[in-house]
């Protein structure tokens, strides 16, 4: 009997469940004439008993999942002759894994007594673990029924009960998405921790220079590495800073247009077109960047008589600047839409024009909304990682000369990942606290927005 | 049963017409067949005196659509200057749109047409060369719900005198803050906190705040779509007070649910039914002897 069966199993049990216990509720209710007498609609007694055969047994079939193998192994392995308890623990898992091979018949020449036995051993834990978990779950399953139906009359409370576990059902989904974000910022942080350890933590947030190009055997020279993040973080702000002076004004003044100027009929037409470009994926902006935008600058910086290197940070901002445009003007619209016809008319009735209708009273009442939006869209770019990669380059410079090649802290997380490093070295943990620094910066950005949102909603309501 | 029945039963089976109006005339005013109403118009004539000898503002033969639906109809009536004329009738009879009409509000809405002549002392409103600008600051409004900006007091009423270029530097600009305050009658309450928002006085409170805005432009006429509507007794009294006390100098037009203040601040009563001008006279004689029936079977309640 396999994992999935017992699944199955106990999804029956449940769908049982539901009906049993709202047959029975609809049986009780005939006795005392009609459902109305009951405490709760039949549905909530189907629902409370499909319930309590649910949690428990669902429960107990994660857990014995989760931890089945584990004890398992350790089992197995605390049986094995003294040669191979003194292993380390990498080779140990190794080892577990030969020994499931040779017991599912896969192995080359005939494998040493010892492991064989070890591996049969292995064989019948796991068909004994499955067992008895399929017996554990389906008796748990089965003793809900029971005790629902024994425990069921017209005044059973079951509607208060439904809703206190769809209550936990909804507080377990949000502390499911908390401790997801804990999780990955605990991962990040412990490998960031170790690189720490390689290198100062002041180093590396105030260091100038950065060349993560470390020796990998002893005798290289000229290697040692050096790991200032300054460069980077220069880079990423260049590059946001041109994207943000691109898309915050087209952004805005088309969210204007498209909700206090334009007809039904054009609007019908832009707005899609808008979320069109919302739709490309970045690598084709990546492309768009590199092989047009690019030469492009470069082109035009050259007729003026500047000196533009070929992956400029202007190439990629604007670019990304675009990319962000829907962005912007489609949170915008959204804001701007919101405010009330009311204050339109307040204004235009004082004689207002348009424009200083939208001026004056539109864009501040849309603020908190818009400035929102906009630091939202900071975030995006800051985080955005496909479109420097393939046109922002990898010189990390230090200038604030947009066009000068620059580089990014997600382009250099990227090159830091990608090839065959070892997990260990400085140049690999890098990576990690690069991405705990950017996470540091958009969570302060976040709740900088959050902040100057409630201000604005303070002063305005 | 027909709209005509209706009516018929809502007059209280009164087939006789006062002032020896034909019944013909009758059921037309009130048919549901606003075509062949509009093709057979020579027969429908307000009842009273909706003109006067001289008018601060006058409308023509006003008809005003939303997209092919016709919702005003052949309205011809004259507003004195500085009387306070208030605009009755049932709701959906087109007091607000007639009232929208007078500073072309109702150019903000594409599906909307006005047809007609509307003059203000003597000027085409809806003449293709003017400009809306000084028209709204010499026509202002004020709406149904208070619609303070989210800005402050200050700021609230000064937008206005701003946008105009009324004064040249900051002491006028306190100046006209100060008196449009104080003639709205919210100085007192409101002067120790000019710099807080708008929006955080009360419902009656906000009202005035958007009645100071309107006179802060020195209007001449002022719009009012039912002021009242969204206030409590006692803000409603208050601004009432407030109405008589600008009618020595603004006229006044004021579309409002409420009788009994139609009766207290008017000096003049139009009332409107299914997009026409049924009858205009002092409110007095509207409310004490009324020379339409549907007139007297609005205000004596027997529908509206
Ligand atoms: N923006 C609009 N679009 C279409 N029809 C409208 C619009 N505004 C008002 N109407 C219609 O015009 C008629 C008169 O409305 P309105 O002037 O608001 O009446 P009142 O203010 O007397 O209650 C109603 O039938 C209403 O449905
Ligand atoms: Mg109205």
């Amino acid at each position: 009997m396999n994992f999935s069966t017992i699944f199955a199993i106990v999804v029956l049990m449940i769908g049982l469940g539901y009906l049993l216990g709202r047959g029975r509720s609809v049986q009780l209710a005939g006795q005392i004439g009609g459902v109305r007498h009951l405490n709760s609609l039949p549905f909530y007694y189907g629902a409370l008993i499909a319930l309590w055969c649910a949690i428990p047994s669902l429960l107990i079939f994660m857990g014995w999942i989760v931890f089945d193998d584990i004890i398992i192994r350790s089992m197995v392995v605390a049986e094995l002759p003294a040669q191979y308890q003194q292993m380390s623990a990498a080779e140990q898992s190794l080892l577990v894994n030969s020994l499931e091979n040779i017991a599912a018949g896969v192995h080359f020449g005939e494998p040493e007594p010892a492991l064989q036995e070890a591996a049969n051993r292995l064989l019948s834990l796991q068909t004994a673990s499955r067992w008895s978990l399929a017996g554990v779950v389906i008796s748990t399953a089965l003793a809900a029924l029971v005790i629902g139906w024994t425990r069921m009359s017209p005044q059973y409370k079951a509607r208060v009960h439904v809703e206190t576990v769809f209550k936990g059902l909804l507080l377990t989904s949000s502390l499911i998405a908390i401790f997801t974000t804990v999780g990955i910022v605990l991962s990040v942080l412990f490998e960031a921790l170790r690189f720490f350890r390689a290198v100062p933590f002041t180093e590396f947030v105030f260091g100038l220079e950065w060349s993560p190009q470390t020796a990998i055997r002893a005798d290289q020279v000229g290697s040692s590495g050096a790991f200032g993040a300054v460069p980077l973080f220069v880079g990423t702000l260049v590059i946001s800073a041109i994207a943000m002076l691109v898309a915050v004004p087209t952004g805005l003044m088309s969210a204007i247009y498209l909700s206090e100027y334009a007809s039904r009929r054009v609007r019908a037409w832009v707005k899609p077109a808008l979320e069109v470009l919302a739709g490309i994926p970045t690598v084709v902006y990546g492309f768009f960047a590199a092989l047009t935008v690019a030469p492009f600058v470069r082109n035009l910086g050259e007729a003026m008589g500047l000196d533009v290197s070929s992956e400029s940070a202007l190439a990629a901002g604007v670019v990304m600047g675009v990319m962000i445009i829907p962005f912007v003007s489609s949170l915008s619209d959204d804001v701007i839409s919101a405010v009330p016809q009311s204050m339109r008319d307040g204004s235009l009735a004082l004689g207002a024009t348009r424009s200083e209708t939208v001026k004056q009273v539109i864009v501040p009442a849309a603020l908190p909304g818009i400035v929102g939006g906009v630091l939202l869209a900071v975030s995006r770019a800051i985080g955005e990682t496909m479109i420097v990669v393939m046109a922002a380059g990898l010189a990390a410079n230090l200038t604030a000369n947009p066009l000068e090649t620059v580089t990014t802290v997600t382009v250099q997380i990227v090159t830091l990942l990608v090839g065959d490093q070892e997990f260990n070295s400085p140049k690999t943990l890098a990576a990690f606290a690069l991405g705990l620094m950017l996470f540091v910066i958009t969570l302060c950005l976040n709740f900088l927005a959050l902040h100057v949102v409630k201000k604005y909603r303070e002063q305005y309501e | 049963m027909s709209m005509n029945e209706q009516y018929a039963s809502a007059v209280g089976g009164a087939n006789e017409l006062k002032e020896g109006r034909s019944m013909e005339a009758y059921t037309d005013l009130a048919g549901t067949d606003h075509a062949e109403v509009s093709k057979d118009r020579t027969r429908e004539k307000t009842v009273g005196k909706p003109l006067l000898e001289s008018a601060k503002m006058s409308t023509r033969n006003v008809k005003v659509f939303y997209d092919d639906k016709q919702v005003l109809f052949d309205v011809n009536l004259d507003i004195g200057a500085n009387e306070v004329i208030a605009m009755i009738g049932p709701s959906g009879c087109g007091k607000s749109t007639f009232l929208r009409c007078l500073n072309r509000m109702n150019d903000t809405i594409d599906s909307c047409r006005v047809e007609g002549d509307l003059t203000l002392d003597g000027q085409n409103i809806y003449d293709p060369k003017l400009d809306v600008v000084p028209l709204r600051a010499r026509v202002g409004m004020v709406f149904q719900k208070p619609n303070p900006f989210p800005k402050s007091i200050y700021d609230n009423v000064a937008y206005g005198p701003r946008i105009h270029g009324l004064v040249d530097h900051r002491a006028e600009l306190d100046e006209v803050v100060e008196t449009s305050l104080k003639r709205a009658g919210l100085w007192e309450e409101v002067k120790d906190r000019l710099h807080q928002p708008g929006t955080g006085l009360s419902g009656g409170q906000q009202q005035r705040l958007c009645i100071a805005r309107t006179i802060a432009v020195s209007p001449e006429v002022i719009l009012m779509d039912e002021p009242c509507s969204a206030l409590d007794p006692i803000a409603t009294a208050r601004i009432e007070e407030l109405i008589a006390e600008l009618s020595e100098n603004f006229t006044i037009a004021i579309v409002t649910h409420s009788m009994q203040q139609a009766a207290r601040v008017s000096s003049r009563t139009a009332y409107f039914h299914l997009g026409k001008l049924i009858e205009v006279n002092d409110t007095e004689v509207v409310f004490t002897n009324p020379q339409h029936k549907l007139t007297e079977a609005y205000i004596t309640g027997r529908f509206g």
